[in-house]
């Protein structure tokens, strides 16, 4: 095993070649501590560590950094989350060394969802770098020991750096480009946005294996069960860069009466085993939106666990 | 050039309603031709206002006049003859136009006509849209001639984002996706290359975050 960046556990289950499986809990919407408790008992144990979501959807909610310190707290491992949208170069610094002040390791670099899409849509966005230039920002901090402004950094904050990934945005013919870039920026691992139209995502993954980019990088598939039809069509009509095929909605349409989560479950249960097979694919991110309380039976039916100690 | 709209009539009327003697100044440059603030709209929000006057039973005394510009000094000095006549001027020049008038007239109240709106160009008649946002440093040699910091909704340097559909912007399907204008015409100019580049981050003192900017040209001043 190489040298390690942040020694967080994802990071060693990653580098010890075991097939990595992530989860994700937004924080609450108030600073409801018992309510954000109660959705880790689901993960712990079930995933090698769990994104804390940062205003996702631009809706405002406790903060990531502070949700992540309390997941520490409980015993979970957290992939804080930060968005570009929120904060300038100065506070992006200021955080990240809170961050690995307070022990977390693992970092997710996002450029935010548009503020239109919130619930504060006449705030002023900030967008002072942008989420390509925050994997390069957290990585120097890390490996040159130096603030962007080149000055040297009294302990430097030592994290995992990811960033995302949506295969089905546009132009699709340029997005493997867009993902050697977010490498070179320095980018260690990669979580993808919701797959669903698997087709297109191993069209997708070809290009990346056929540039080499899956062993410079650790990806990892985003999966996303679907509850019913409704959300489905939701997610195909209203969730921007979402491509959700008709032949999935309809799948789950013909599911017996009450029988559509358990339809969207075997899809992603489906998606999984293909994922675990797939070339160039290092595990899978399980956003169960709203729905945590499931993780613990997709994980076991995934045959993911017990997760690997390493 | 700047782009500006009319501000809603109610709005103006609830600004100049205590005044009596109102002087509505337009500008000849910008704003006439993006027809918000021009001789044409003088004219008519003139008019509109007398007839409200008229039918609330108040006697106002409503000029009119376009200026070549508002912001510049020589243009302005036009109304200094006429100015004491008045108690208001109500200017439909963009925000620059209107400050520079209030600076010239001291003791005048000068109340804006329109919303200045941003730094644009003519898309169509009665169409106007965003193309550059006066960063101070600017990168259109990298990016195909299309500006990633006016165009895109986040900014983003190194696009697109992960919300370009079909060449629209996820906040808006009207709106075009800035990354695809730059990547589709990268690709026409053969520089698909600068693509691979990623955009060091940006420095914005050049920009209003630098404070209020002034440019200084020793070579053409007097």
């Amino acid at each position: 095993m190489s040298e390690l960046k942040s020694g967080s556990n994802l990071e060693k289950v990653l580098k010890a070649g075991h097939f990595a499986f992530t989860g994700e809990c937004g924080p609450p919407k108030g600073a409801n501590v018992e309510h954000l408790v109660g959705k880790f008992k689901h993960l712990k144990g079930n995933v090698d560590a769990v994104n804390m979501t940062d205003n996702q959807t631009a809706v405002v909610r406790m903060s990531s950094l502070a949700a992540s310190h309390i997941m520490i707290h409980e015993g979970l491992e957290p992939n804080f989350q930060m968005v570009c949208r929120d904060r300038n170069r100065l506070a992006i610094t200021a955080d990240i060394l809170g961050a690995h002040a307070l022990g977390i390791r693992n970092m997710l670099c996002l450029s935010g969802d548009h503020q239109s899409f919130g619930n504060h849509p006449q705030a002023k966005n900030v967008h002072d770098i942008d989420s390509m230039q925050l994997i390069n920002l957290v990585t120097t901090m890390r490996d040159k020991e130096e603030f962007i402004n080149g000055e040297k950094i009294d302990v430097a904050p030592k994290l995992f750096v990811g960033a995302a990934c949506n295969p089905f945005a546009d132009p699709f013919e340029y997005r493997v480009y867009r993902l050697a870039n977010k490498i070179a920026a320095g980018a260690d691992f990669i979580q993808t946005q919701c797959i669903y139209n698997m087709e297109k995502f191993r069209t997708f993954m070809k290009q990346v294996v056929d540039m080499g980019l899956h062993e410079k990088c650790y990806i990892l598939a985003g999966v996303t069960p679907m509850k019913n039809a409704r959300m489905a069509n939701f997610m195909s009509k209203f969730v921007p860069g979402m491509d959700v095929p008709d032949s999935l909605i309809d799948r789950l349409k013909g599911a017996e009466k009450g029988k559509q989560a358990e339809e969207g479950i075997k899809f992603a249960l489906e998606q999984i085993e293909e994922f675990k097979e797939m070339e160039g694919i290092a595990g899978v991110h399980l956003m169960a939106i709203e729905w945590e309380h499931m993780v613990p039976e997709i994980a076991e039916r995934a045959g993911v666990l017990p997760r690997p100690v390493v | 050039m700047i782009i500006a709209d009319k501000k809603p009539i109610e709005e103006i009327i609830q600004e100049v309603k205590d005044y009596d003697r109102l002087l509505v100044l337009g500008c000849n440059e910008c704003v006439t031709v993006c027809e918000a603030g021009g001789k044409k709209e003088v004219e008519v929000l003139a008019s509109a206002l007398r007839m409200h006057f008229i039918k609330e039973g108040k006697e106002k005394k409503i000029d009119e006049r376009t200026l070549e510009r508002q912001c510049d000094h020589e243009y302005l000095e036009e109304i200094r003859d006429v100015i004491d006549q008045y108690d208001a001027v109500l200017s439909l020049a963009c925000g620059v136009g209107v400050q520079f008038t209030a600076e010239k007239y001291h003791s005048t109240p000068l109340i804006p006509g329109v919303n200045t709106c941003f730094l644009g160009a003519n898309e169509q008649r009665g169409m106007w849209t965003e193309r550059c946002q006066a960063c101070g440093a600017c990168i259109l040699a990298r990016t195909g001639g299309i500006c990633p910091i006016s165009r895109c909704a986040k900014r983003v340097m190194n696009g697109p984002c992960g919300g370009s559909s079909a060449g629209k912007c996820e906040i808006n399907k009207d709106l075009d996706c800035a990354w695809q204008l730059i990547i589709d015409r990268l690709r026409d100019l053969g520089r698909l290359d600068d693509y691979e580049i990623v955009a060091p981050i940006k420095d914005w003192s050049t920009e209003r975050s630098g404070g209020p900017r002034t440019v200084v040209r020793e070579d053409v001043q007097v």
